[in-house]
Formats: C-alpha cells, sequence, structure tokens
C-alpha cells in the first residue's frame, strides 16, 4: 500500500521532470535563434542599422518600457558627437520610437523621452541643443512589422537623422 | 447643416403610465425580447416621390431595416423575421391584430406610416405591448428627405428608450482614423461615419500622420493630432466647415486630446525634455494652464462628467497606471492596484466607472473599474486592443483591436469592435478599411 504510494509519487514526480525537461530544450531552440542579436531584451544586432558615416552607426536600441542608455548606446552617441563636432554645419533630427505593445499615446510620450535621453548625452558631448531636434513618433513607424520579441526589440529605438 | 435638422416630435397619443415590457440592461442579453419591425406603410404617390428623389424604391421598408438591424445589434433585441408577419403594414398601423402577432412570438410590435407632405418626410410609428394588446407608444416627425436614416435611428432610439428606460445610442457617428498600407508605411486618414457604419467620409487625405480625434460632446467639432509639417500638435477641426487650426503655441509635441464636457476646454499631454504633463487650453479667451508638474509622463486624460474630476495614465509610480485628480491638478491619488500595466482612461458619461486598457503577460484587456478604482471587471481579452469610447448613454464602449502578423511580418489587421457593458455582444463595426482611435458622438438629437 505504502509503496505503492511512493511509487505512483516517484512516478508523477519522473513524469514532471521529463515534461519540464522538455519545455527547458524547446525554449532553448527559441532563443537560441536570436542569440546574439539581443541582450535581455535590447537588441544588440546590426539589421536594421544605417550609418550616418563611417563608423557612425545612427541609432540606438531599448529595453521595454525603458529609456535608459545601454553602454553599447552611449558608444554610438559618442561616435555620433565626434561626427557631429566634425560637421559643425549638420542639424539633426532624433526620432523617437516604441514597440506595438503599448497604448499608443502612453508610447508617444515614450517615444520622446527615448528621443530625449539620446540628445542628452549628446548634448553632454559638446552638442549644442539647437542642433537637435526630437521627434517621437510612438509606435507608428515600426521598422520590423514582425509580432514577436525580436521585432519588437528593433522597434525600440531612437534613430538620428540629418536634418539638413 | 445637421443641427438645421428640424424634428417636429408629436405626441399621438398619451404614453400609458404603467409600465408594460421592459428590458433589463443591466445584465447579460442572454434572453433577447423577441419583437417584430413591421416595414412602413407607404401609400403609392408618396413611394413614388420618394423613389424620385431618394432612389430608393420603397423608403418604408428601408427606414424598418435600420431600426431593426439597430436593434439587433444592440443584443437586447431578437427581431423576427418578417416572412412570418401575417398582417399588412398599412392594417397593422391602423389596429394590430395581437393574437397573430401572438402567434409568432412577438412580444413588442413596431408599426409606422411614411408620408411625402410638402417636400417633407413625415413619418408616424407606434410601438406595441403584445401580449398585454395596448399601444406603449406613438410618435409622429417631419424632416427633409434626404435624413431618411437618421429617421430610422431616432426611431431606434425611441424605442430603446421606452423598453429599457434609458437613453439610446443610434442617432450618433463615430469618428476614426482609418488606415491603409503596410505596417511600417501607414497611411492614416481621419474618418467619420454613421454609428451602423453608413455615410463614411473621410475627412482628411493622409498626407500627414494624424492620430486619436475626439469629438466635442457639445458640438460638431474634433480634437486630434496631426504630424503636419512634421510637427506632431493638437488640433481643432471644425466637421461641418472644414476649417482646422493648431490648438495653443507650445514649443514641442501636444498630443492626447480630449474636450472637456462642457465643450468650451481642451485637456491634452505637452512632451518636452522627455517628460509629459497635462495642460488645458480654454477655447474661448485661449488661457493655457499646467494641471500637473511631475517628471513622469503624465498622459490620456479625460474629465468627469461633471467636470470637476479629472482620470489620467502615469508611470509616476515606475509603470503606466490610472490616477484621479480634481480638475485643478491638486489630491492626485492613483486608483488602479491590479497586476499588469493601465492605461487610456475614460470617464463613463454616466460618471459611475472608469474604462481602461490593461496590459497583463502579453495580453490586453479593455475593463472597467468604479472611480475609486475597485471593482474592476475585465471586459474582453486579446493579442492587441485598447482606447475604449463610450456610447452616449454609458451603455457600449468601442474600441480597435490589431492582429499578430506572421513570421513574414504579413497579415496585419486593424478593426473596430464593440462590447456592452456586461461583457456580451462583442461586435465588429464594418469599415471600409483598416480603422483604429474610434471616438463616439453624442446623440444629435435628443
Amino acid at each position: 500500500m505504502r509503496l505503492s504510494k511512493i511509487l505512483k509519487n516517484s512516478l508523477l514526480v519522473l513524469t514532471a521532470c521529463l515534461v519540464l525537461s522538455a519545455c527547458a530544450t524547446k525554449k532553448e531552440v527559441a532563443t537560441d535563434s536570436i542569440k546574439g542579436q539581443m541582450q535581455g531584451d535590447v537588441y544588440t544586432g546590426t539589421d536594421t542599422v544605417e550609418y550616418l558615416a563611417e563608423g557612425v552607426p545612427d541609432r540606438v536600441f531599448f529595453a521595454t518600457n525603458e529609456s535608459i542608455l545601454t553602454t553599447a548606446s552611449r558608444e554610438t552617441l559618442r561616435a555620433q558627437a565626434a561626427w557631429l563636432r566634425k560637421n559643425p554645419s549638420i542639424n539633426v533630427v532624433l526620432e523617437g520610437h516604441a514597440d506595438e505593445r503599448g497604448t499608443r499615446e502612453y508610447n508617444l510620450a515614450l517615444g520622446e523621452r527615448r528621443a530625449n535621453a539620446a540628445k542628452d548625452y549628446l548634448m553632454t558631448y559638446g552638442i549644442s541643443s539647437d542642433r537637435i531636434t526630437v521627434l517621437s513618433y510612438g509606435k507608428e513607424r515600426p521598422v520590423d512589422s514582425g509580432s514577436n520579441p525580436l521585432a519588437w526589440s528593433k522597434n525600440r529605438r531612437s534613430v538620428t537623422v540629418k536634418a539638413n | 447643416m445637421l443641427k438645421k435638422i428640424i424634428l417636429f416630435f408629436i405626441i399621438l397619443i398619451p404614453v400609458n403610465a404603467f409600465a408594460l415590457i421592459e428590458v433589463d440592461i443591466t445584465r447579460g442579453n442572454l434572453d433577447p425580447l423577441p419583437l417584430a419591425v413591421s416595414p412602413l406603410s407607404i401609400d403609392e404617390t408618396s413611394r413614388k416621390s420618394f423613389e424620385k428623389i431618394l432612389k430608393k424604391e420603397n423608403i418604408g421598408s428601408e427606414i424598418s431595416n435600420i431600426v431593426e438591424n439597430n436593434l439587433k445589434t444592440s443584443g437586447l433585441f431578437n427581431p423576427l423575421d418578417k416572412k412570418a408577419f401575417l398582417q399588412a403594414p398599412d392594417i397593422a398601423n391602423l389596429k394590430p391584430r395581437f393574437e397573430d402577432w401572438n402567434l409568432i412570438k412577438a412580444q413588442a410590435l413596431i408599426t409606422g406610416k411614411v408620408n411625402y407632405v410638402d417636400d417633407k418626410l413625415r413619418v408616424e410609428f407606434r410601438l406595441w405591448d403584445v401580449l398585454a394588446a395596448k399601444e406603449m407608444m406613438a410618435l409622429a416627425f417631419t424632416t427633409v428627405p434626404n435624413n431618411w436614416r437618421r429617421v430610422g435611428h431616432i426611431i431606434s432610439d425611441k424605442v430603446y428608450e421606452r423598453l429599457t428606460g434609458e437613453k439610446g445610442y443610434f442617432d450618433t457617428r463615430i469618428i476614426y482614423v482609418s488606415e491603409e498600407g503596410p505596417k511600417t508605411q501607414r497611411i492614416k486618414k481621419l474618418a467619420i461615419m454613421d454609428q451602423d457604419g453608413a455615410n463614411n467620409k473621410f475627412l482628411t487625405l493622409g498626407n500627414e500622420l494624424v492620430l486619436t480625434p475626439r469629438f466635442n460632446p457639445a458640438s460638431q467639432m474634433v480634437t486630434y493630432l496631426s504630424y503636419f509639417k512634421n510637427m506632431p500638435r493638437v488640433y481643432l477641426l471644425d466637421i461641418e466647415t472644414g476649417t482646422q487650426e493648431v490648438v495653443g503655441d507650445f514649443p514641442g509635441m501636444t498630443f492626447a486630446p480630449r474636450f472637456s464636457p462642457d465643450g468650451k476646454k481642451i485637456i491634452m499631454s505637452f512632451a518636452k525634455d522627455g517628460k509629459s504633463d497635462i495642460y488645458t487650453m480654454d477655447l474661448e479667451n485661449r488661457i493655457v494652464e499646467k494641471i500637473t508638474n511631475h517628471p513622469s509622463i503624465d498622459t490620456s486624460p479625460s474629465y468627469s462628467p461633471d467636470g470637476k474630476y479629472i482620470t489620467f495614465n502615469s508611470d509616476r509610480s515606475g509603470y503606466q497606471q490610472i490616477y484621479v485628480m480634481k480638475n485643478d491638478g491638486s489630491d492626485i491619488k492613483r486608483i488602479s492596484f491590479g497586476n499588469g500595466l493601465y492605461g487610456t482612461p475614460v470617464w463613463s458619461p454616466r460618471g459611475d466607472l472608469i474604462a481602461f486598457t490593461k496590459l497583463h503577460k502579453g495580453k490586453f484587456y479593455i475593463g472597467v473599474m468604479r472611480t475609486d478604482g475597485s471593482g474592476e471587471r475585465l471586459l474582453t481579452e486579446n493579442y492587441y486592443q485598447e482606447a475604449p469610447s463610450w456610447s452616449p448613454n454609458g451603455r457600449v464602449l468601442i474600441f480597435y483591436r490589431e492582429t499578430k502578423t506572421d513570421s513574414k511580418g504579413e497579415g496585419f489587421s486593424a478593426k473596430l469592435w464593440s462590447i456592452d457593458l456586461t461583457g456580451y455582444n462583442e461586435r465588429q463595426i464594418k469599415t471600409p478599411t483598416d480603422a483604429s482611435d474610434p471616438s463616439w458622438s453624442s446623440l444629435l438629437s435628443n
């Protein structure tokens, strides 16, 4: 009686383990395909990136609901600042964007906040605020129309665009 | 134009004071009331006159079709098949044979008559309680023939009101954003249509991005966000004259506009230096007032119907939540405390509830809560949906829903949907293109 109960329980545990490990493997495969393109949920790939000049990427990426600049973003913005210092006649528009997984009005504000995070950083590296315009598109202009975490990570961005 | 429509209501026979049939709209529509909408009868001369003017073979049937469709989509009524009707429309309107209508299980009956009188369309209609064999209501009115669709909506409103005890919402319009093209380059236009999807009209050409149009509850004005000249600003549009103007003189993006209940102010967000605050502008004296002042994002403001309070969306706690404050910005209280993020609060025209969008574990919900945040009820769950707008009687919500794209990033669509406050009767509202950001007008006639 007792033994059968123990056996039954251990059988249950065993089945549970099998189910769990199956799940774990599946998940690994799924994340594997986007490995190297995301860190946490910040996009680290180069698919959508364009260049303002050689070695000067035009955009930085953000985590969900965040406007904090990552180490990589700060590096990109320092390169942009150096390029802007070398080209004093060029003005820029910082276009802030959000992914599709948020309400429209909040995302407009979030896009503005992201572009301003980039603007503040450029300013600390000597670029005058007169040369920078901020424009938020919220979730209105995604670069990737996919409905998956990788697509969303590409869309959470601030893009520096030449204004003249 | 719209305001000029003259409707003469004449009560033909005093309405019986004691209650006959009653429809309870506070519960789900599990048992819609069976009713018969007899086609409005029309004499041959009138029929021919209207056929010439309106290009409709039988305007009497057309009007009753509108009534039937409205009552059906409300989910509270079950209009019976006309093929089963035993009595001719003209005779039914004079004196229904209640046994015949009882036989087909109709509990209520609508009859009526259309006439062409002095270049006008004259309608009379009656609502009958079949079981009690009594007349419940009789009304007549006159208008220009072109208003025939509105006549159908007004009859629907009167019937709805008589049977439920609450104002209807059929003689109303919806302003929304029409969408076309690939997701990465959507073309968006302002569009307007009747509540049932008829008379769709585009108000802008699609040259610039437009978002979030909202009706003035007191007039035919609309406020919306336009990216005209790549400067996102709140605009005011008179849909009768087509004139538009930018609202206020802000050195940055203004967005999320709505009117105050009296229509005299616009409340909106202004974003600057990474923070968004709430402002109002008085449309008469142009005075701008700052209502909130916080380093967070404060947006999506909506007034209570008495104008004394404002509900809004803020991430001052770290994430998007719903707050309520007095109309001068004092006494700010967070009211959403459930799991997940909350956005787009909209105060019900009845004053008792706030509708919202909720994001929880990757799903979007449309829900309602009391104005103190208690009694949260989620009405519908989906991959993506947001931006509820109330019917003027506070019984139905309209919102938009987007679909997931496939692995190639294709198959995207955005559509308008409505749902009853009870959580039942979810329906798609057909639009010629994809659609989002709906806003419901007040009743055009009262």
